[in-house]
């Protein structure tokens, strides 16, 4: 079921991203150039503070840039209007946040129903749809559980089948498994690898080797730059020479 | 052409899927949002209690005045204020009755005439029955027909009756029931001092007015004006008048005042040794007392729906504050700025229409607890207009007010919004 095609999903050039705070400004992202093709697998790993967010921000078209080109399925959305970026997030991107980011007094159905809200569809659709978005995460039994009534790891599900729900080209990921125990991550990396099977792009960042061995190709990251780029076979995560990345912060 | 016709349903959807969502945000911050809509709750009561009020002394007032008669004028002699008879005395300047004898003639717009002689207060005894004060009055038969009251039985004042003076009087039923007499009464006699008057006429009841309710008893007996004269030395009397319709009262009026000046020989300059006084003019004085007052009392309750406004304003800030991550997440899953501009207004807006819909229900338990304990104002309560102005305003409240807290809302940046703590 795997197919591997070269049409690039992203495609960014020389993108620039710099905060001002007060007359000092942080430059995160110094000139990036990237491009991913469908159905890759891709892990962003860096130390703490080297971009790897603001990128994944900006790749999501939750932030703009100031400076370079983003291409998303043949679409420049730099200087894109808002309502248009909107548009563009609910359609082509799934992001999944570190902290789940649910709405806690709706039920999972509801939280997963929310993309869809937003593109003018039908309830019952949204219905069905939301439904056999959390199948696939294999949480069809806590459809009607609400979000504190859920594990860390069930919570997380529910933020995947809502990123997946409305079909979107790419999984965006910001450390999916960083606020969950080894165990539950491995569940959750087993999902990840089900949607990759089944023909998913996927970019998430992470700070573990282990989560990172996952993915079939690894960017590093060093203050705002692009260090390498390979495919995992060659990357040092999978040479066993070094071991786990610093601790966070 | 498809997609023109479309966007007034997509409007609709978003706006009842916002207000569904407002009404949950504002079920789960029951008590919050209950104590911000209070300003608006007590503006929009006591505006409509007001209107309610208002409207309701209106009625009222009309309805008196309908009672009391609208076409009346009232003509008594006055000394001027300035002038050479500015010192004359009473009976100088006192009417006299030939002044008065062409009146309907020369003037127009004036339907019927009457003396009035004041009244005096009498005993009045029949058979063994005694009562200790009654108040004569000396009318001439069109009195009754200037002020409504119907003869429910007998006859008004003949002309006999009326020129030579004969002892007939007309009395109201509380008299007749007071002096114990038949309910037929008619033909009796009933002694006024030391004169003895045969009934020939009964009074429907005098029709309650608004400040005299139940205080007088309405112990009334009318006699010929010419027979009033006779057994009293009192030359004094006034003039009633009705004019043919209220829209020639300013006419009837002016006629009158011509008139008198001809009969009473007033020269051209010099002030009037009487007055004129139309009823329907009165009216007018009084209604737009009335209307004034309303205005003043309804912009002061205005004032309180402004202060509501503020309240649901800062609750509006508050809640957008505090929902700022609520809101990123939404952006994030491809809500439009438009999207979330219109879920805080539609919020803002139900909450004021809540605050509408309560206030309403109290201004109403207001009015009627007016009508029941005011009894001059049974008839208050809140119009159709009053209603639909109070869900308006409410609207046009939440409206304004929850602009600037939507549109901050809207322009937040997703991620910034995440990122807020
Ligand atoms: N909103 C912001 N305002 C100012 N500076 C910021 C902001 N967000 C990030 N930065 C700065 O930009 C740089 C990159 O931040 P970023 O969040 O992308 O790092 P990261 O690689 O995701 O780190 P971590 O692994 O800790 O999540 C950091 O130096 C950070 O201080
Ligand atoms: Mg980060």
């Amino acid at each position: 079921m795997i197919q591997q095609s070269n049409k690039p999903v992203i495609r960014i050039k020389n993108l620039t991203r710099t905060y001002k705070i007060g007359t000092e400004s942080v430059h995160a992202l110094r000139g990036v150039d990237l491009e991913v093709c469908q159905n890759e697998y891709v892990a962003v790993m860096g130390h703490s503070g080297s971009g790897k967010s603001t990128l994944m921000n900006l790749l999501g078209c939750l932030d703009m840039a100031n400076a370079g080109e983003y291409e998303l399925n043949g679409i420049m959305t730099t200087r894109m209007s808002a309502a248009s970026l909107a548009h563009v997030r609910n359609q082509q991107i799934g992001f999944v946040f570190q902290s789940f980011e649910l709405l806690p007094r709706m039920t999972a159905q509801k939280n997963v129903e929310l993309p869809l809200i937003y593109s003018e569809m039908p309830f019952w659709k949204r219905r069905k749809l939301a439904k056999q978005a959390l199948e696939r995460v294999g949480l069809g039994a806590r459809i009607d559980h609400k979000p504190n009534q859920l594990s860390g790891g069930e919570k997380q599900r529910v933020a995947v089948a809502r990123a997946l729900v409305s079909s979107p080209s790419i999984l965006l990921a910001d450390e999916p498994t960083g606020n969950l125990d080894s165990k539950t991550s491995a569940s959750i990396m087993q999902l990840f690898e089900q949607l990759y099977a089944e023909g998913q792009t996927i970019i998430m960042v992470t700070h573990e080797s282990d989560i990172a061995a996952h993915a079939r190709r690894v960017v590093r990251m060093r203050d705002g730059q692009i260090v390498s780029d390979l495919p995992i076979e060659q990357d040092p995560v999978n040479t066993h020479n070094q071991g786990p990345e610093e601790a966070p912060q | 052409m498809k997609k023109l016709l479309l966007i007034p349903i997509l409007l609709l959807r978003l706006i009842t899927q916002s207000a569904l969502l407002a009404l949950n945000q504002i079920w789960v911050n029951k008590t919050r949002s209950i104590l911000t809509t209070l300003g608006i709750i007590i503006g929009v009561s006591s505006v409509s209690a007001v209107i309610a009020a208002m409207s309701g002394m209106n009625n009222k007032i009309m309805e008196n005045f309908e009672t009391f008669g609208t076409k009346k004028i009232f003509l008594w002699p006055q000394r001027p204020d300035s002038g050479s008879k500015k010192n004359l005395d009473w009976w100088q300047i006192r009417f006299k009755e030939e002044e008065f004898e062409d009146m309907l003639e020369y003037c127009p717009s004036v339907e019927f005439r009457s003396f009035v002689s004041d009244g005096r207060n009498l005993p009045a005894r029949a058979d063994d029955t005694t009562v200790e004060a009654v108040r004569l009055n000396g009318v001439e038969t069109h009195w009754f027909d200037i002020e409504n009251r119907e003869i429910m039985m007998g006859r008004p004042f003949s002309h006999l009756d009326e020129t030579q003076g004969r002892k007939v009087c007309i009395i109201s039923k509380q008299l007749r029931d007071k002096l114990k007499m038949d309910r037929e009464c008619l033909g009796q006699t009933i002694t006024f001092g030391h004169h003895m008057f045969l009934v020939v006429g009964l009074l429907e009841e005098k029709p309650g007015m608004m400040f005299d309710e139940g205080n007088r008893d309405n112990l009334e007996a009318y006699i010929p004006f010419k027979t009033m004269r006779k057994i009293n030395n009192n030359r004094w009397f006034s003039v009633i008048a009705s004019c043919k319709s209220t829209d020639v009262a300013e006419e009837a009026k002016a006629e009158i005042q011509f008139f008198l000046r001809r009969t009473r020989k007033i020269r051209p300059g010099e002030p009037d040794t009487f007055r004129v006084m139309v009823m329907e003019n009165e009216i007018k004085q009084v209604m737009k007392v009335f209307g004034m007052i309303s205005m003043v009392a309804f912009g002061i309750v205005s004032i309180s729906l402004l202060v509501g406004g503020v309240g649901i304003m800062n609750i509006m800030l508050v809640s957008v504050s505090e929902r700022t991550r609520e809101i990123g997440l939404r952006k994030a899953v491809g809500a439009r700025p438009s999207a979330i501009l219109t879920q805080f207004l539609v919020e803002a807006v139900v909450l004021c229409l809540i605050g509408g819909c309560i206030g309403l229900f109290l201004g109403h338990g207001l009015a009627v607890t007016i009508s029941k304990v005011v009894p001059m104002m049974e008839s208050t309560r809140i119009p159709l207009w009053a209603v639909l102005l109070s869900f308006g305003f409410s609207a046009l409240v939440g409206i304004v007010f929850g602009m600037f807290p939507a549109i901050k809302a809207a322009r937040l940046n997703p991620i910034d919004a995440l990122r807020h703590e």
